[in-house]
């Protein structure tokens, strides 16, 4: 490497050469992968705190499937088919809880989907730039509202409406099953407003609160990050600003957009509280969600718990498990649906 | 330079056709600032579906109520506003204006609501909370009747505070502690890690409870106790905070953490001094967040604390209520006086969630960006301040 150098006559040398005596100060540092010292101690650390967490809460998940695995052994299929919660005639099924569940849950979807695209949209693309933020940490401060205070202000402020808003529907769209209401004259003089309340329809109301910002969130945060490029290109073609959003905004937010909707849903299926003040329990299977009385897994556990003795403690744990098996699918399905789809190039970061 | 080039035959450029029948083309609507005549058509056409709907729900339609009368706002509106886009521009126009206006309603729909909530519980709760001894006193020898002078949540604050305490104490060095192994160390394990951790952050609420209470309390034979609730409560945030963490590291950027290795600082050093500091006001938001949520979270405390009416302070003395629990349990004693009460503590609930995430989002401020509050405040009060 040096010899260049070395051969150069001795009245051009302009540059000097280390000598070996000073070469031998320089010590090159120590490169090797294993880590030593304070980073042994702190990656040692840091995987000893994964694993303790790996332990803890994947213990969770092991406890409740070796806790749900006796009653699903005992009563098989049976176990989903089954409608009544009847512990003391041994007789347990979560169909009718489920179908409860689901109803709550799309009930909310179905409101709490268009809000949230409509609300995100308008975020990202109409509201004036000064309200952009604090429109942003409205939707924030909407989803650390505690689900307690929707459960209150569904039950004593909603109710009235949706009772009424219910009859309308029944009114008007009563032969659609799913509209209908048992056991009641739409036409009645007076009508009867305790049919019409602590119905799937006023907790899915409620529910939709709280599943509705983290949906938007997610749909508002893939929206901003569109390719700036691309919306002024439709512009610049001619496009209107509804146009920009149809064949820019929305197609490339379409992941956000499913995944922001599953998050939402799993949210849905196991939120409790609000549902439990709002609904009457009642364990049949019933798509009239119009009616009042229906009950979800998580309401059947907070209702139940109590007086419960081990052997149906461990079938609530089983109909605990179904849900979280449930929820733990469509959060995995958002996941991907995010990861893949083009839009979720950034979504984490 | 001197090669001659093979003569080839250019494409032939094609002059576009002008065809004499096509109609004109349609001007758009600007996208800068409406001009007077847009505005004109877009007040007008709302001023007229407002006074269409008082005409339909007031007069026509036996359709009383204010919730009718902003429906048909909605619906008549959006009618002439399509009705006047028509009249000036084609379909395109029309399906712009309907949806201008569809999606301004949603975000209007969605802003009462949230505000609807917050003035709600605030109007139905703030006359007991406007007793200093709502504040000061608990429950204990208060009946459900007595009147607001006496009787308190203290205990519930206490409550809601130990819990949260405890939780924090377990979840806090956990929580970040998996975060910086998944995003710092890496490897195989921590991938297994991080599938476990999003995939528990679908476990409901009420489950976490379930298995705290199946475990702790009927398998072990421990009492109710505040100590139970607070480890239900962290075994529900445990997951949300460890994934809001790991989302706040991964986005510091690489090259600080290259450099920091590059100057010859070890792993942990860079950690401690570059990654973590950088990540501070992310961490920051993401753990007030997550205290955000785990006070509120009723259905863990539901099942595992027991309301007490007294003050509780040992976390393992048994029974020990919180905020969420209070005011669930009063709502469903059904009694007005008690529904007011738990106003009262939603209220107060509710003003602390706020709180801690007007917190949360000081602290999520990005340095450098706008004057810091002391500055504006020095710059207001100082007399002769430099025109920017």
């Amino acid at each position: 490497m040096f010899a260049p150098l070395s051969e150069t006559p001795e009245s051009q040398q302009l540059t000097t050469i280390p000598t070996p005596a000073a070469v031998a100060e320089v010590r090159p540092r120590k490169i090797s992968r294993k880590s030593t010292g304070g980073d042994a101690v702190f990656e040692l650390g840091a995987r000893a705190i994964g694993a303790s967490v790996l332990v803890i809460i994947g213990g969770v998940g092991v406890f409740l499937a070796w806790q749900a695995y006796p009653t699903l052994e005992r009563y098989g299929w049976s176990f989903f088919t089954e409608s009544d919660w009847a512990p003391d005639k041994d007789v347990i099924g979560i169909a009718a809880v489920l179908v409860g569940t689901v109803s709550v849950a799309l009930v909310a979807m179905s409101i709490a989907f268009p809000l949230s695209v409509l609300m995100a949209l308008y975020i990202s693309e109409y509201s004036p730039v000064r309200f952009r933020a604090s429109l942003v940490a409205l939707i924030d401060l909407m989803a650390a509202v505690p689900s307690i205070v929707y459960g209150l202000w569904g039950f004593f402020l909603i109710m009235p409406y949706a009772a009424e808003l219910a009859l309308w529907l029944q009114q008007n769209f009563g032969w659609i099953p799913i509209f209908d209401v048992e056991n009641t004259n739409p036409d009645a003089a007076v009508w009867d407003t305790t049919r019409y309340v602590s119905s799937a329809f006023c907790a899915g109301i409620a529910v939709s609160m709280m599943v509705m910002p983290m949906a938007c969130a997610v749909m508002r945060q893939v929206f901003s990050q569109t390719p700036p490029g691309e919306k002024e290109a439709a512009l610049a073609l001619g496009a209107t600003r509804w146009g920009m959003i149809t064949s820019v905004v929305l197609p490339f937010g379409r992941g956000g957009i499913i995944g922001g909707t599953m998050l939402g849903l799993g949210r849905a299926l196991g939120e409790t509280i609000a549902v439990v003040l709002i609904v009457s329990p009642a364990f049949d299977i019933k798509p009239r969600i119009l009616e009042i009385g229906t009950s979800t897994v998580s309401s059947l556990i907070a209702g139940r718990f109590g007086e419960a003795s081990t052997s149906q403690l461990s079938a609530l744990l089983a109909a605990g498990f179904v849900l979280f098996m449930i929820t733990l699918v469509i959060n995995t399905l958002a996941a991907v649906v995010v990861n893949r789809s083009r839009s979720g190039a950034g979504t984490d970061a | 330079m001197t090669l001659q080039a093979e003569p080839t035959t250019a494409p032939l450029t094609h002059l576009p056709t002008y065809d004499d029948d096509a109609p004109p083309p349609v001007p758009r609507a600007s996208l800068g600032k409406p001009s007077p005549d847009e505005r004109f058509a877009h007040i007008g056409s709302w001023a007229a579906g407002v006074a269409l709907a008082w005409l339909v729900t007031q007069r026509l339609l036996p359709l009383d109520g204010l919730p009718w009368f902003f429906i048909a706002c909605f619906v008549l509106g959006t009618l002439v506003t399509a009705v006047t886009a028509a009249m000036t521009g084609g379909m395109i126009d029309v399906k712009d204006r309907v949806a201008t206006s569809v999606v301004t309603w949603a975000a209007i729909l969605v802003i009462t609501a949230v505000v609807s909530t917050i003035v709600f519980v605030a109007m139905r709760g703030w006359r007991p909370a406007m007793h200093l001894n709502f504040y000061t006193q608990d429950m204990s020898g208060v009946g459900p009747k007595d009147s607001f002078e006496s009787g308190g949540i203290l205990h519930a604050i206490l409550g809601s505070g130990i819990e949260l305490g405890i939780a924090l104490v377990i979840t806090l060095p956990l929580g970040i502690g998996t975060a910086v192994f998944m995003t710092e160390v890496g490897g195989k394990f921590a991938r297994i890690v991080r599938t476990v951790v999003e995939a528990m952050t679908a476990l409901p609420s009420i489950v976490a409870g379930l298995f705290i209470y199946v475990v702790l309390i009927v398998a072990l034979g421990f009492p109710r106790s505040g100590l139970a609730a607070a480890l239900a409560i962290a075994v529900m945030m445990l997951p949300i905070i460890a994934r809001a963490a790991d989302v706040v590291l991964r986005v510091v950027p690489g090259g600080l953490r290259e450099a920091s290795l590059a100057l010859g600082a070890s792993r942990w050093r860079t950690v401690w001094y570059v990654v973590l500091p950088t990540a501070r006001p992310g961490l920051a938001t993401a753990v007030i967040l997550g205290i955000a949520r785990g006070v509120g979270e009723t259905s863990p405390v539901l099942l595992t604390s027991g309301a007490a009416a007294f003050t509780v302070t040992g976390p393992t003395d048994g029974v020990m209520n919180s905020l969420p629990l209070f005011i669930y349990t009063n709502v469903r004693s059904g009694e007005p006086q008690a529904i007011a009460r738990a106003f009262g503590a939603a209220f107060v609930l509710l003003a602390l969630v706020l709180i801690l995430f007007v917190i949360a989002r000081l602290l999520a401020r990005p340095r450098g960006t706008g004057p810091t509050i002391r500055a504006r405040l020095a710059g207001a009060l100082s007399p002769n301040r430099a025109p920017r």
